[in-house]
């Protein structure tokens, strides 16, 4: 039924009577109509809309009518040849939408099966936390600094206000590079960096410092022989424990978030006078799981505050050490560690878990923490 | 330093209704590290009393000896009749006064009291040993009291057995509060009320006791004697007494040890005993003479150094200043008449002694951190007249004072540095009254001149006065200043170059590992390494934690192979991790010991330089390895094992990220297997090797089969420069396939350097899709076929142009590694 229609012959000038054009639109409307795929559809095209159709044929003879029925004839010529050009659109539309939805539905996948063929990766959250740290530190000016591992006593001990058989000095438990008369340490903590920094770079100086660490503490649930501080400096003129607390309130809001408390308690470090231990309010109950009847809190142990790190104003004796005026200069270090950090921060129970490299503890910190 | 409350009312006037924690509180805001507060005895509940034993009974016919007594505890237990008590102990007699705690009664611990049938007998009770009561270790036996307290008294209320303890960790620049003085002081001081010194006053001067002298004033500045005699060896320590020691964590001994270890708890002035009678000829505190050694207390003949410092008579060394007496001077159960022995021994070489001999004490701790030097003769006579009280002794008239006069120390400090260090205008006034209530003399106007109290030795600067002003104001009225932005740069490119390093191998699929950096020789013989190889020169800890593991790491891997090795064994068998660190690599023999430079002014470059030149090469270190699949089969289809390729292609991730495009030689190196190990070329910079591991790297690890690694020098890669943006051409590519047959043994990267020498600009990209060996290029040889596109910048090629360039390319592979164009 779609097959042209041979009957039309372009000679009968007859097809440009109104009945024969309706009967052309009617019959190639009808055929579009019944066109079932988008194979039959074409044929219809060819036959119904082609250079060979009745109305293409008829559209042809115009020319040959005499002018006054030439303007009337084209308009009726027109308007049929219109509607069936746009029945052809519509239908088109309507099998390709059909054949679509059959394609498609027969392409259809479960999605739902798992994909594990490409290993993941993560690092090592002490690495990301400590970049975290340091970024905030940096976006408040600070650059960041470093120093070797192995280290000379003179820069991880005296030139820090440890006096020789101070016992100040004991209370580091120092791993000694054989033999003892090298002078050489593995530092016991990031503190060497400050005294590197202010004899290398220009005053002022503003640098944190994160870095790895060691103490003969044997490895259990909160202590590794091996493990990782950052610490802010700021040398500059006129700076008094106001900006101390100011910087570590910065700190605490680069990376806790807006509105928490900080305290400091008197403390000592050979380095800094006076010295502080710095409490922060815990980021997670805010305090209150200190209420009586309120819920408790894992993260501060329900104590509402949460132990951050040692701070204090740097000691005049240090400035000396590294040639600087101390009635000019004056400075703040504020150090913390960075596993305890990770410890209350993300919720590790135990120090092995950062230790021994299980890829199950690791993946789930990704890229970032 | 445990400090019990009770004991610090004794000299500070607390408020009666402050606890233990309200105290540790205030001592916390001064700076006083209280850590915890024990509640010793708060769940401890009458009736407890004094008991007498009337009588008792031996029963028999049990494993044990057990008594059934009969004890007075007058109308305690309402009836006054004599209470039946089943006791395990046998320490005891008819007559002695015990404790007893009455059914209804708690111990510490909840021990809940009740009357019950035990041994065939109702027992009404239980007569109490110190560990029962909480005031001591002992529970051999139970306690007798010494004295004839009254029967019936409360004992609670008799003995202390409710008081709260303050366990405090006393920094080291806070000497003076190892001492129930020191501590009552700051508790008084944070308080505002009245402090009395234990101390007392100095006695009047009486005269010399048992001669002494100083012959090396560096080692003691002042050394006093005092005489008891006629002590009652029997006399017992009162129970006060016991349990103040017990309380702050020292065992009593006998009365005139427990009086010595009380007053340095009480003082913090450590004391000695000597025996009078095993004393011979005058006491002198010298240096140790070459070859002398001395037995001490705890039966160890030592070997003195010259630096010692001892306490010597006739007969030689009888003591360690500050450390340890000997034994041969020691009181025993008969000694009657004492010696006494305080003094002033210096910090530095009491500190030396100690760590020489190993010999740390409960007084050496003490004198380390400075004792009050004020202190020798009041303690001295404090502890005659304890001993005569307690002991029946008689105190011997006069003291024998031997010293160094010392100079009085005063600091200068301008009135306003508290303030301009705390940023808080406090004014004059309150620093000098704070100064004051420390103890400090003040005098002057704007600048002021500070004496600090004897027993402040650790006040020596004006920061050291500005804290003390600055603490007892109180930490929480300092303000928050917003900091002031500095002008930083941001990360520097090495530091970048790190962050990208770690975020591309992780991207990549590798796990960071950070591993501890100790290795063992053992290492270096699992790695393979020949006896010459530069990685066995690794530095060694004097006081390593294992001496399994004494080295410091000159590579990387055996931790990150343990580390791999201990995943596949909890059961992950598809594992890459990565670390990224510093190893150790030392310069040989005759490196100079690293100099120890002054610190009263900054060092000058060379001397920096001189101190730097003993620290051993740190260089870091990038680090893969990996076993199992790279990529896992499942519903996809097949896995991908992983292998050498990998771990090459990991070292190019991390070329890459410092702009770096490595070139690949093979090369032997162990650990890697012979024939699939890459040496690794930043241009002509040898920054590594990668490939598969040797098989007996494998077995020795405990790896699986096939196991690869990577081990790359950060420090030779260049910090990554800017890139240059490209010409992207838009003009249409060409493309060339050349399928070379060339002799096995050329390696594909000559092969692609001549390409791309030959093919010359109009080349942009060159890919080899295959490799081929087998029967159609004959034996010896290999097929490599690569798709090469050219394309031009400013035009269209011509097929004339792309098929000039692809038999320019071929020409060069032909003439420089006999490559043949296959099927031509």
């Amino acid at each position: 039924m779609s097959a042209p229609n041979k009957s039309y012959d372009p000679v009968e000038v007859s097809t440009l009577q109104p009945e024969a054009l309706d009967r052309a639109r009617d019959e190639a409307l009808a055929a579009i109509a019944a066109a079932a795929d988008l194979d039959a559809l074409k044929q219809v095209r060819l036959a119904h809309a082609g250079d060979r159709s009745p109305l293409a044929l008829a559209n042809r003879e115009i020319g040959a009518l005499p002018p006054a029925g030439r303007a009337e004839a084209g308009k009726r010529i027109g308007a049929a040849r219109g509607a069936v050009s746009g029945a052809l659109k519509r239908r088109q539309a309507e099998l390709e939408e059909e054949r679509d939805q059959r394609v498609l539905a027969e392409e259809a996948v479960d999605v739902t099966l798992p994909w594990d063929r490409a290993p993941r990766g993560a690092r090592h959250p002490l690495t990301t936390l400590q970049e975290r740290m340091a970024d905030v530190f940096v976006s408040m000016g600070f650059e960041v600094a470093e120093g070797p591992e192995v280290e000379a006593e003179w820069f991880n001990f005296d030139a820090l206000n440890f006096p020789p058989d101070h016992p100040a000095r004991s209370m580091q438990d120092t791993f000694f590079v054989e033999s003892e008369e090298t002078g050489l340490v593995l530092r016991t903590h990031t503190s060497p960096v400050q005294i590197r920094s202010l004899l290398s770079r220009e005053l002022p100086v503003y640098v944190v410092a994160p870095g790895r660490t060691f103490r003969t503490d044997e490895l259990d649930a909160t202590h590794s022989p091996v493990f990782h501080q950052l610490e802010g400096l700021a040398v500059d003129e006129g700076l008094t424990m106001a900006d101390l607390r100011g910087g570590i309130d910065a700190f605490v809001r680069g990376m806790f978030g807006e509105g928490l408390v900080t305290r400091m308690r008197p403390s000592y470090f050979p380095f800094t006078e006076p010295s502080a231990e710095v409490d922060m309010q815990c980021f997670v109950c805010r305090g209150a799981s200190v209420e009586p009847g309120a819920a408790p809190c894992r993260t501060c142990s329900s104590e509402g505050w949460i132990e951050l790190g040692g701070c204090g104003m740097v000691n005049p004796r240090v400035l000396v050490a590294c040639g600087i005026d101390p009635d000019r200069y004056s400075g703040w270090a504020f150090g913390l560690g960075v596993e305890r950090t990770l410890m209350f921060r993300h919720g590790v129970e135990d120090m092995h878990d950062m230790v021994e490299g299980d890829v199950r503890f690791t993946l789930p910190f990704g890229m970032e923490i | 330093m445990r400090a019990p409350l009770s004991w610090l009312r004794e000299y500070a006037a607390l408020p009666a209704e402050a606890t233990g924690r309200d105290v540790a509180a205030e001592l916390i805001a001064a700076g006083l590290e209280v850590e915890t507060v024990e509640r010793a005895g708060a769940d401890l509940r009458g009736p407890l009393v004094v008991g007498e034993v009337l009588a008792i009974e031996e029963l028999t016919g049990f494993k044990k000896p057990i008594r059934y007594c009969q004890v007075d505890v007058g109308r305690a237990n309402g009836t006054g009749e004599p209470q039946n008590i089943v006791c395990g102990a046998t320490n005891f007699s008819v007559g002695d006064r015990i404790v007893a705690i009455l059914p209804g009664g708690a111990l510490p611990g909840g021990f809940e009291i009740g009357s019950r049938k035990t041994y065939g007998k109702l027992s009404e009770g239980m007569i109490c040993s110190v560990s029962e009561l909480g005031i001591g270790e002992d529970h051999s036996g139970i306690l007798v009291l010494p004295g004839r307290p009254e029967v019936g008294a409360d004992a609670i209320e008799l003995l202390g057995l409710r008081d709260d303890v303050l366990d405090i960790a006393v920094t080291p620049d806070r000497g003076y509060a190892l001492s129930i003085r020191g501590v009552a002081r700051e508790a008084a001081t944070a308080y505002g009320v009245a402090f009395t010194d234990p101390a007392g006053d100095a006695p009047s001067d009486d005269g010399p006791a048992y001669p002494a002298s100083i012959a090396d004033t560096s080692a003691c500045d002042r050394f006093v004697l005092r005489e008891v005699r006629g002590l009652d060896p029997a006399a017992q320590t009162p129970m006060w007494m016991r349990v103040r020691l017990s309380r702050a964590g020292v065992r009593p001994v006998s009365l005139a040890v427990d009086v010595t270890n009380y007053l340095m708890l009480e003082l913090g002035q450590p004391l000695h005993a000597f025996d009078r009678t095993k004393l011979s000829g005058e006491i002198v505190v010298r240096r140790a003479r070459p070859g002398e050694t001395l037995e001490t207390l705890d039966h160890v003949r030592r070997e003195l150094d010259a630096e010692d410092v001892l306490i010597t008579d006739a007969s030689g060394p009888i003591s360690m200043a500050g450390a340890m007496g000997g034994l041969a001077t020691e009181i025993d159960e008969k000694s009657t008449d004492l010696v006494l022995e305080a003094a002033h021994f210096d910090e530095i070489a009491t500190a030396r002694m100690v760590r020489r001999h190993k010999l740390h004490s409960e007084a050496s701790y003490r004198f380390e951190r400075g004792v009050d030097r004020e202190l020798p003769v009041r303690a001295a006579h404090r502890a005659a007249a304890l001993l005569a009280e307690l002991g029946g002794a008689e105190a011997v008239p006069g003291a024998t004072v031997a010293e160094a006069p010392v100079a009085p120390r005063a600091i200068t400090m301008a009135a306003d540095h508290p303030d301009r260090v705390a940023g808080v205008a406090y004014g004059r006034g309150t620093v000098v009254s704070r100064l004051e209530q420390v103890g400090c003399a003040v005098e002057g106007g704007d600048t002021l001149t500070v004496t600090p109290p004897s027993w402040r030795p650790d006040l020596t600067d004006p920061s050291d006065l500005a804290e003390e002003v600055i603490r007892l104001e109180g930490y929480e009225a300092i303000p928050s200043r917003a900091p002031r932005p500095a002008a930083g740069q941001g990360l520097t490119p090495r530091q970048r170059l790190r962050r990208r390093v770690g975020r591309a191998l992780a991207g990549a699929g590798y796990v960071e590992a950070l591993n501890v950096p100790f290795a063992s020789a053992r290492d270096w013989d699992s790695l393979q390494l020949p006896a010459d190889d530069a990685r066995r020169r690794a530095l060694r800890l004097a006081n390593p934690l294992s001496e399994d593991e004494p080295l410091l790491r000159t590579t990387l891997l055996p931790g990150l192979l343990k580390t791999l090795a201990r995943n596949v064994g909890r059961g992950f068998g598809d594992v890459a991790l990565f670390e990224r660190g510093v190893v150790f690599r030392p310069d040989g023999d005759g490196v100079p010991a690293a100099p120890r430079l002054s610190v009263d002014h900054g060092p000058s470059a060379d001397e920096i330089a001189s101190v730097d030149a003993a620290l051993p090469d740190q260089p870091e270190r990038v680090a893969v390895v990996l076993a199992g699949d790279r990529e896992r089969p499942g519903w996809w289809g097949a896995g991908r094992p992983a292998t050498w390729a990998d771990a090459i292609e990991a070292a190019r991730t991390v070329a890459r990220e410092a702009g770096v495009e490595l070139r690949v030689e093979a090369d032997r190196h162990e650990p890697w297997h012979p024939g699939r190990c890459a040496a690794l070329y930043a241009g002509d910079t040898l920054v590594g090797h990668a490939g598969e591991l040797a098989p007996r790297v494998i077995k020795a690890y405990g790896l699986p089969p096939r196991a690869c690694a990577m081990e790359l020098e950060l420090r030779g890669l260049d910090e990554p420069g800017l890139p240059r943006a490209p010409h992207v051409s838009t003009y249409p590519v060409a493309t060339q396939d050349v399928a070379l047959t060339v002799p096995a043994d050329v390696p594909a990267a000559s092969v692609e350097s001549s390409l791309r020498a030959g093919a010359g600009e109009l080349l942009e990209s060159l890919r080899l899709f295959d490799v081929y060996t087998g029967e159609q290029v004959g034996e010896g040889h290999k097929s490599l076929a690569y798709t090469l596109r050219f394309r031009a910048p400013d035009r269209t090629l011509t097929a004339e142009e792309t098929t000039a360039a692809r038999d320019a390319a071929v020409a060069v592979v032909s003439e420089r590694t006999g490559a043949t164009l296959r099927g031509a």
